[in-house]
């Protein structure tokens, strides 16, 4: 074999830039308003960053980290952060899941059907907020009579004002609108399952319950897996919904992480902190990627 | 035994349906409703008497058809301009093979993991010495870049989609890899493109946090932004917000239309993205 004729430089340097060429400025509109920000954000957490302040900006060190420590707004909003991430994924999934097998079985109508039940991913977050918040209103919305009426409440009330059932409000506004997320992408998986399997199987006599249960509950697992996981980072940092409907209240009850940066940077205006706090929820969801990573590897080994 | 399966099935789905419109019936229903009889009537499935008044005020009266145009300048552009950002990146990583193509796809999944909430205050400063908060290209930048890592994988997944044997032929007949991509590939991708447009457009047509946080005039507010002001002013004209509510629902559900066949592919490039 006779060596490849070496071409040109130019055309060489061509060749090597051109799918640089083509992603340049995507990567270099990332850059900006993604990276910079980020690196210049966690500086921020090391300084005195308040807008209303001119005589601010100095250099802290661990100030804001040592007030982190104590402050008992940012604890409550850990531990709501757990609650809210692992109700909200879990009621989702278990809907989702529902729904999409609901939808595998075809039926006169299916399309429509499906496009119903997906709508509410559609709808805007701020009016998914605003729509539950309405709803859970007694003066204009029907469901705290009907939680009366059932007997889950003792009055008529806004559960969004009650210290210990607030954190449902936005729960339920985005169960309600996540959904049609987990059943679509199980929807997907479902029907990507190979059809002669489950004749197989109904001719060696297995019942419908043995048959989700062999089948499609091994091929759906990894699928379900990836999503929950993917999906509970985007839950803990989702935020519109407890802002919108109940800004964090009453009392911090509904405050989580995510939105207690927010309240710091949008209305105390304290850059600093926010940054801090973020900074922290970085760390934590670095470690709960890492947990991750070290539970699949264990999963690997355990199957070599 | 079959029968009342069957019964069960159409029965549980009608449950979802129901459970997936009741909101949005409320929503109209009281968009609709008199005033007078909006606190006697208040749980009654539908009232007496309807009105088309909250709608009329809202239109004619109020700062929401304004609203309405900034958050529609401001998600087109962003729609368009994240596409095509997108479509020459997604082309990048569908059809070469590049060192680093690893990396910038690494990158791209990392924008779409950390919580985009901690950039709202070095955001806020970096643009406001650009003259670029409350400013509407400000917010587009803004989206554009939040958007286009999302957008480059979807269009990855659609031009992955074409058979390279396509350009690959048009290469040898004489066209130029650009010359290719414009009149063989882009024409085959629309579909997908439109998609990506659809997508993009929901997603910023629905964001809130940095429009609350960039936007300080009612001149520039977009619709999130002017909604949750006139909620927190006046919060007992319930038929005219759930008016305006009903008009941030119409471009949506246009677009979700648009992008149903779509939605698989798109959660499924996105992963993360809601």
């Amino acid at each position: 074999m006779t060596p490849a004729p070496r071409r040109p430089f130019l055309q060489r340097l061509g060749d090597r830039a051109e799918p640089w060429l083509y992603s340049a400025p995507a990567l270099i509109v990332i850059t900006a308003v993604m990276l910079v920000p980020l690196v210049v954000g966690i500086s921020y957490a090391f300084r005195d960053v308040q807008i209303l302040n001119p005589f601010s900006g100095g250099f802290v060190g661990l100030d804001h980290f040592r007030a982190l420590a104590g402050d008992k707004a940012f604890r409550v909003a850990l531990v709501n952060t757990f609650w809210w991430t692992v109700l909200t994924v879990l009621i989702q999934l278990l809907f989702g899941l529902i729904l999409a097998l609901l939808l595998d079985t075809p039926f006169r109508g299916r399309g429509i059907a499906q496009a119903l039940v997906f709508l509410p991913w559609a709808v805007p977050t701020f009016l998914t907020g605003l729509n539950w918040a309405w709803l859970f209103n007694p003066t204009i919305g029907p469901l705290p009579h009907w939680l009366h009426a059932l007997g889950l409440l003792a009055e008529p009330s806004n559960i969004l004002s009650d210290p210990n059932l607030a954190l449902w409000g936005p729960i339920t506004a985005a169960v309600w609108w996540g959904i049609p997320f987990f059943a679509i992408t199980l929807l997907a998986a479902l029907q990507s399952i190979p059809s002669d399997l489950y004749e197989a199987a109904a001719i060696d006599g297995a019942n419908p319950f043995q048959r989700f249960w062999s089948i499609t509950l091994p091929f759906l697992a990894p699928v379900i897996a990836i999503t929950v996981l993917l999906r509970t980072v985007w839950v803990a940092n989702f935020t519109d919904l407890i802002i919108v409907m109940t800004g964090g209240g009453p009392a911090d009850r509904t405050q989580t992480v995510a939105s207690y940066i927010f309240t710091q940077a949008f209305k105390r205006l304290d850059f600093g902190y926010a940054s801090a706090i973020s900074l922290v929820l970085l760390f934590l969801l670095l470690a709960y990627a890492l947990l991750i990573l070290l539970l699949r590897q264990r999963l690997i080994d355990r199957d070599k | 035994m079959r029968a009342i399966g069957t019964l069960a099935h159409r029965l549980a789905i009608l449950v979802y349906i129901a459970f997936a419109l009741f909101p949005l019936f409320w929503l109209v229903k009281v968009s609709v409703t008199p005033n007078d009889l909006l606190y006697s009537e208040g749980i009654r499935l539908w009232p007496s008497r309807t009105t088309f008044e909250h709608f009329r005020f809202v239109l004619a009266h109020s700062d929401f058809p304004l609203f309405f145009r900034n958050s529609l300048i401001v998600s087109l552009a962003t729609a368009f301009a994240a596409t095509t950002l997108a479509g020459f990146a997604g082309y990048a990583l569908s059809r070469f093979a590049f060192r680093g193509k690893l990396t910038v796809s690494g990158l791209l999944l990392v924008t779409q993991m950390f919580p985009l909430v901690m950039l709202v205050a070095p955001i806020f400063k970096l643009l406001s010495p650009l003259g670029l908060t409350n400013s509407l290209t400000g917010l587009v930048v803004v989206y554009v870049a939040f958007n286009v890592p999302f957008a480059c994988f979807l269009m990855q997944s659609f031009f992955d989609g074409i058979p390279r044997d396509l350009e690959e032929a048009a290469m040898i007949d004489g066209a130029s890899r650009f010359g290719a991509f414009r009149q063989i590939i882009l024409p085959l991708t629309l579909p997908g493109i439109a998609a990506t447009v659809g997508f993009v457009f929901t997603a910023a047509w629905s964001e809130m946090i940095f429009a609350l946080m960039l936007i300080s005039s009612n001149e520039k507010a977009t619709f999130p932004v002017g909604l949750l002001s006139f909620v927190s002013k006046f919060s007992v004209d319930f038929g005219q917000m759930m008016a305006a509510g009903v008009l941030a629902l119409i471009p949506a559900c246009l677009f979700f239309l648009l992008i149903q066949r779509y939605l698989v592919q798109g959660l499924t490039a996105g992963a993360v993205k809601g």
